[in-house]
């Protein structure tokens, strides 16, 4: 059994990386892998709290996270295959429409 | 119609006809709408409806009067119109014997103008216009004549007044025609003002119970108010009959009345309204008799001071029309005077008024017929005219002879009962003054037969006779100047004074050397006149009387009197301030109003342009101002934007485990 500290501190840390990488990485496939990494790191914490109250409820929430990333990571990818078709990249500091 | 209708008079069974007479009051005034609404579309333009309402209205009133021939009683009947407080004004009839000779009078001299008006109006401008105030006219005189109550008199008194002025002023193009009716207008309403308030005072004394004339003669003749109070509602009652029937010293409106046209001279101005004046006070006879004898006395004074002034001033006129007048105000004068003799002398004063009437009508319609032919009114561009004109010129001899007082007319009947009646009351010097008057009117009578019919003609054109419908009213008004006289005869059983009397009917009696005196008189007065006249040559011998001619020519300088000593002082004055108060007062304010209007249109700008419009563009400009410092946070970079996402969770975070 692995203590809940140490799994607190990969996942802050994971987190972390994810949030640096979601907010510095220019590529947008890149920034969705930053997205995958802080919603695992969140998993690590619900599952972590599941084995610490002995509770299933954290597990099966951790899969519906799963679940719903997969999603999003697909909606997100076909999101990044068009704008790699209408524009020929896919920087995100490029992809600039969303203000005024 | 009349619910509350009752027998007054002993008289048991039908009222017969009497209780219609509201219908011939009725008739003219339908006349008068018709006309004016339908009259221009109408064929000869309208003046149908009028001859034939009143034309219905005389029989009627010869229906009426025969309810009094057998010897009928009074009958009066009301509605209801309205209430002030505890005064019930009603619109009734009071239908006496009186009433009935009224009646007669006014409708078949209507009758007779109306159809005379046919020819003298033809062509004229607003001829359907005229005979709409003619016929109105005729329906306010029967008003006047049928009201059993003080406002129902006043009403057509006063309707009377508007219609002489309208139909003195028909040719207003002209611009002393619509002066004359105006001065008209405005001296019968000095009169009509103290009228006015003599039946205030008469209503206030029966204690606002009633103003039904009869009533009130009842409280008055039972002593229940007092004589002073009586007397000064007779003084200014009469007051009324002073400005309508045209005495000294209102007496002046009336001459210049005959700016008119001729056929409104003779209903208006010679039978029916200006008797109006002394109808109204034979009617409130029980009034005047009740009230101190020197308000009789005084009455007395105005007539015969009008009745021998007016004469005189005939003496000297040229003017047919104003001959006429003058004889009109003379006659009135007779009348006026003889109510101060008692009821003897109010009866005979009515039969005055009754001869008086058709004669009249006869001279002034005849005067017309003359101003028709020869289109002018001056005598002394007339003359010879008896050949050209025999209908008219008979038919004129035979009024002049009757106004002269000449047996057997209708005027010597009427003038030796005034005078009966004056000795029978020992009025002597009244007496005296109207035989005097008498011979002076002969005289003047004579001088303008003479000038009009005699000698040579001195005008230009050639006079021709007057169509039918002028010449037919003439001969029947000839025939009744020499029919009516003997209703009024001892001799014949003086039926008119068993029709028309005061309380009690009185024997007629004839007193053969007042009626010697009264043809002397006539007759020296129409020698003279025919000595003088008789071979007329310029200028008027009358001119040879000097000074009193220039005091006659001048009308006694009345006119100039009212003139310079009357209408100047209040009327320049009144005018200048009447200016100033519009100039400076009504002027004044009005040009303060927009002069604070601007003002503070001035203050309301400034506050809208820069109190709101400065707070909506204020508002505006913030929120322009406030985004464009903000619009460049969003960079459209999704990175940057989950920068603050990330950043507010942070705060968020921090502030939350703070708690």
């Amino acid at each position: 059994m692995i203590r809940l500290p140490l799994i607190l501190f990969f996942s802050a840390t994971l987190f972390s990386i994810g949030v640096y990488g979601v907010l510095a990485r220019r590529n947008a496939v890149l920034v969705l892998m930053s997205i995958e990494l802080m919603l695992n790191a969140v998993n690590l914490n619900l599952v972590g709290f599941s084995q610490l109250w002995r509770d299933l409820t954290g597990q099966v929430f951790a899969l519906f996270v799963i679940a719903i990333a997969a999603a999003e990571v697909g909606i997100g990818l076909a999101i990044v295959i068009l704008i790699y078709r209408n524009r020929e990249t896919i920087n995100v500091n490029e992809v600039n429409l969303l203000k005024w | 119609m009349f619910q509350h209708g009752e027998e007054v008079a002993e008289a048991a069974g039908s009222a017969g006809l009497a209780r219609y007479a509201w219908v011939v009051a009725l008739l003219p005034l339908l006349s008068a709408a018709l006309t004016l609404f339908l009259g221009k579309r109408t064929p000869g333009r309208g003046w149908i409806y009028g001859v034939i309402t009143v034309g219905v209205g005389f029989l009627l009133s010869l229906g009426i009067l025969w309810h009094f021939v057998e010897g009928g009683g009074t009958y009066s009947s009301a509605i209801s119109w309205f209430q002030i407080g505890p005064l019930h004004m009603t619109l009734g009839q009071y239908v006496d014997g009186l009433t009935a000779v009224m009646l007669i009078v006014v409708t078949a001299i209507s009758l007779c103008v109306h159809i005379y008006s046919i020819g003298y109006m033809h062509g004229d401008l607003r001829f359907t216009w005229f005979f709409v105030v003619l016929s109105l006219f005729t329906a306010a005189m029967l008003n006047v004549v049928i009201a059993d109550n003080l406002f129902q008199l006043l009403v057509g008194w006063e309707v009377m007044g508007v219609c002489s002025y309208l139909l003195i002023g028909h040719w207003w193009e002209e611009h002393v025609n619509s002066s004359s009716a105006i001065k008209a207008f405005i001296t019968t309403r000095i009169g009509d003002i103290p009228f006015m308030f003599g039946i205030f005072v008469l209503i206030a004394a029966t204690g606002f119970a009633t103003s039904n004339i009869v009533e009130i003669e009842h409280l008055i003749a039972g002593d229940e108010t007092s004589r002073a109070v009586v007397s000064i509602a007779a003084l200014l009652l009469f007051g009324g009959a002073i400005g309508k029937s045209a005495q000294f010293p209102l007496h002046v409106w009336l001459p210049d009345a005959m700016a008119g046209p001729t056929p409104v001279s003779a209903l208006i101005h010679a039978a029916t309204m200006v008797a109006a004046g002394v109808y109204m006070v034979g009617r409130l006879y029980g009034i005047f008799i009740h009230a101190d004898p020197w308000v009789l006395q005084f009455v007395g004074v105005i007539g015969v001071a009008t009745a021998s002034g007016a004469a005189l001033l005939g003496l000297v006129q040229d003017d047919i029309k104003r001959v006429l007048a003058y004889s009109t105000v003379s006659q009135l004068g007779y009348m006026i005077t003889l109510m101060a003799a008692g009821p003897a002398g109010r009866n005979a004063a009515f039969f005055h008024l009754f001869a008086h009437a058709f004669f009249k009508a006869l001279l002034f319609l005849g005067s017309g017929s003359v101003i028709h032919a020869c289109h002018t009114n001056n005598m002394s561009e007339m003359g010879g005219l008896r050949k050209p004109m025999p209908v008219t010129f008979w038919t004129f001899l035979i009024g002049s002879l009757a106004l002269a007082g000449i047996p057997p007319l209708a005027g010597f009947f009427s003038k030796d009962e005034l005078l009966v009646a004056l000795e029978h009351d020992h009025q002597w010097v009244l007496f005296g003054l109207l035989l005097l008057t008498a011979a002076i009117t002969a005289f003047y009578t004579t001088r303008m037969v003479l000038q009009t019919f005699f000698g040579e003609y001195r005008g230009h054109g050639h006079p021709h006779e007057s169509p039918l419908s002028m010449t037919g009213p003439l001969v029947a008004l000839a025939a009744a100047t020499l029919g009516v006289g003997f209703l009024g005869f001892a001799w014949t059983g003086a039926p008119f004074f068993d029709w028309v009397f005061f309380e009690e009917p009185e024997a007629i009696t004839f007193v053969p050397w007042v009626a010697a005196l009264s043809v002397t008189a006539a007759g020296l007065g129409l020698v003279a006149g025919w000595t003088v006249y008789r071979r007329w040559r310029e200028p008027d011998p009358i001119t040879a009387l000097g000074p009193a001619y220039t005091l006659l020519w001048n009308k006694y300088f009345l006119d100039t009197i009212y003139w310079k000593g009357i209408i100047r002082p209040v009327r320049d004055p009144l005018a200048a301030f009447v200016y100033w108060t519009n100039q400076n007062i009504l002027d004044g304010v009005v040009n303060g109003a927009a002069k604070v209007t601007r003002v503070s249109s001035r203050g309301v700008q400034a506050f809208d342009r820069d109190v709101i419009d400065g707070a909506v563009n204020g508002i505006g400009q913030t929120a322009g101002f406030t985004g464009g410092v903000l619009r460049y946070l969003q960079s459209g970079n999704v990175q940057r934007y989950a920068a603050f996402l990330f950043a507010g969770v942070v705060i968020l975070a921090v502030i939350f485990t703070r708690i």
